[in-house]
């Protein structure tokens, strides 16, 4: 629960202060409300804990913070954690986890 | 062996290792705590202790959420739970978390209903999606991951979510520190900030402990790098005679952290008077609670749990000391032999941000510039 995963917005959910966002290749939908003083747009990199979107972080950034990840063997965690997100599965279109 | 160069910037460590053997006054000790469990965790797998000249201790702090929590608020949870046949759903952290009576998967494995979840949002949305039943959250974390409970609720409210309970034990990062510098037998000289924690609550909050005890803070990244150059950063505030609070994770960290964040924080939970951390007491105003104008969704005010027992925890274990600093993990008695990371006695053993679990699991890291 500790982790801090990078995930790059796909499409915002304004109506719902959501977003769907892109983790190592996993797409998930996550909370925006942490977000509103600095609002993000698609193709922004956010920091990810525990489902909501902490901070927004430059591209290089979130590169360098998905290497510390697996450099700490915590990418297998940070993945899994993504795709563990539930909250957002009845209101995939697609009907279940895209990944 | 692991070596330095396989890092990246490893030149860049080599150099920041080198000027802190610079900077490091070869007659005097340096104590400095690192205050975050993910830096513990970044240590140990890295090995970076052992880039350090021989008087610079690095010590392990207690912020790791899941290591701190006493038995006790365990049991209550795990008991409110059976009580009033609520479903109980946690973090896969907290799942091995040892009550007195077990942990929560041990609770599970004797048919209580417990399930883990990834967000309190995956709790929230069991709730709406089991509307007969009623979910509990048991809320743990630091001013990391409060916010992220605080909107759960305050959306369940929105929504008119009335079968969603939350056993809050959210604290807080300073006021740990604060009761470790009051501690008598207190030998730390600075402290390594921690970075996640303080996108939230910025870096004001760490000024005390530089103005009123005299220690310099360098709030700090997760690379290799960034620990490195937080502690050269802290040997150069020595040198110059300085004390402050500084940021080293300026590319990511704002000085004022996440304002909307703590708001919502504001919003749901207060201080509490006191709360309990496993191996260090009762701190004051140290946990949060959730204001009465959330009740409804307060386990511990709507849910009774009168059965709870808590007992005494194994006199060999040496949790507490380990988590001031004045003791090292292996020094404890039972480091290795009764408690692992597969059956931890006391939590620093249960997640590899507690120094434990840290320090067994890496013992085999060796590196050397
Ligand atoms: S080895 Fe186990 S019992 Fe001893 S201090 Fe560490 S966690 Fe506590």
């Amino acid at each position: 629960m500790c982790l801090a995963i990078p995930g790059q917005i796909r499409e915002l959910l304004p109506d719902d202060e959501m977003a769907v966002v892109d983790v190592m290749g996993v797409r998930r939908k996550i909370s925006m409300q942490m977000l509103v003083d600095e609002p993000a747009t698609e193709g922004d990199w956010v920091l990810i804990h525990v489902g909501f979107a902490m901070s927004k972080i430059s591209d290089e950034d979130a590169r360098e913070q998905l290497r510390v990840l697996e450099a700490m063997g915590d990418d297998a965690d940070a993945q899994a954690e993504a795709r563990g997100y539930a909250f957002g599965h009845a209101e995939d279109e697609s009907g279940g986890p895209a990944s | 062996m692991k070596y330095v160069d396989e890092f990246r910037n490893a030149e860049l460590i080599k150099r920041t290792a080198e000027e802190i053997r610079r900077l490091a006054d070869p007659d005097r000790r340096y104590r400095i705590m690192e205050i975050c469990g993910g830096h513990t965790h970044a240590i140990f797998r890295f090995g970076l202790h052992q880039l350090l000249p021989k008087n610079i201790d690095l010590v392990h702090g207690p912020g790791c959420p899941v290591c701190v929590l006493p038995s006790a608020r365990v049991d209550e949870g795990l008991e409110i739970a059976r009580g009033n046949d609520l479903i109980f759903t946690a973090f896969g952290d907290m799942m091995r978390v040892p009550g007195s009576h077990g942990s929560p998967l041990e609770a599970k494995a004797r048919g209580a209903e417990v399930r883990m979840v990834y967000s309190p949002l995956d709790a929230l949305k069991l709730a709406q999606d089991n509307p007969d039943r009623r979910v509990m959250f048991f809320a743990i974390g630091f001013e990391t991951t409060t916010p992220s409970t605080a909107l759960t609720i305050l959306r369940a409210r929105e929504r008119g979510v009335s079968n969603f309970l939350v056993h809050c034990n959210h604290i807080m990062v300073p006021p740990p520190i604060r009761a470790i510098l009051d501690m008598p037998d207190m030998t730390l000289d600075a402290f390594i900030g921690p970075g996640h924690v303080s996108t939230v609550i910025g870096c004001e909050p760490y000024r005390f402990i530089a103005e009123a005890y005299g220690k310099p803070v360098v709030v700090s990244g997760f690379e290799p790098t960034d620990l490195m150059q937080s502690i050269a950063m802290i040997l150069r505030q020595f040198r110059d005679g300085r004390c402050e609070v500084e940021n080293q994770y300026a590319r990511a960290l704002p000085w004022d952290g996440n304002p909307a964040a703590r708001r919502a924080m504001e919003t749901v939970f207060e201080p509490r008077e006191s709360f309990e951390w496993r191996g260090l007491g009762f701190i004051p105003g140290s946990g949060y609670r959730i204001r009465e104008e959330f009740a409804a969704f307060d386990a511990e005010a709507v849910c009774e749990a009168p059965g709870v027992t808590t007992l005494p925890s194994d006199p060999r274990a040496r949790c507490g000391d380990v988590l001031k600093g004045a003791l090292k993990p292996s020094e404890c008695e039972l480091f290795g032999t009764e408690c692992t990371p597969e059956t931890p006695v006391g939590a620093l053993m249960v997640s590899s941000e507690g120094a434990c679990a840290a320090q067994f699991k890496y013992a085999h890291v060796t590196i050397s510039a």
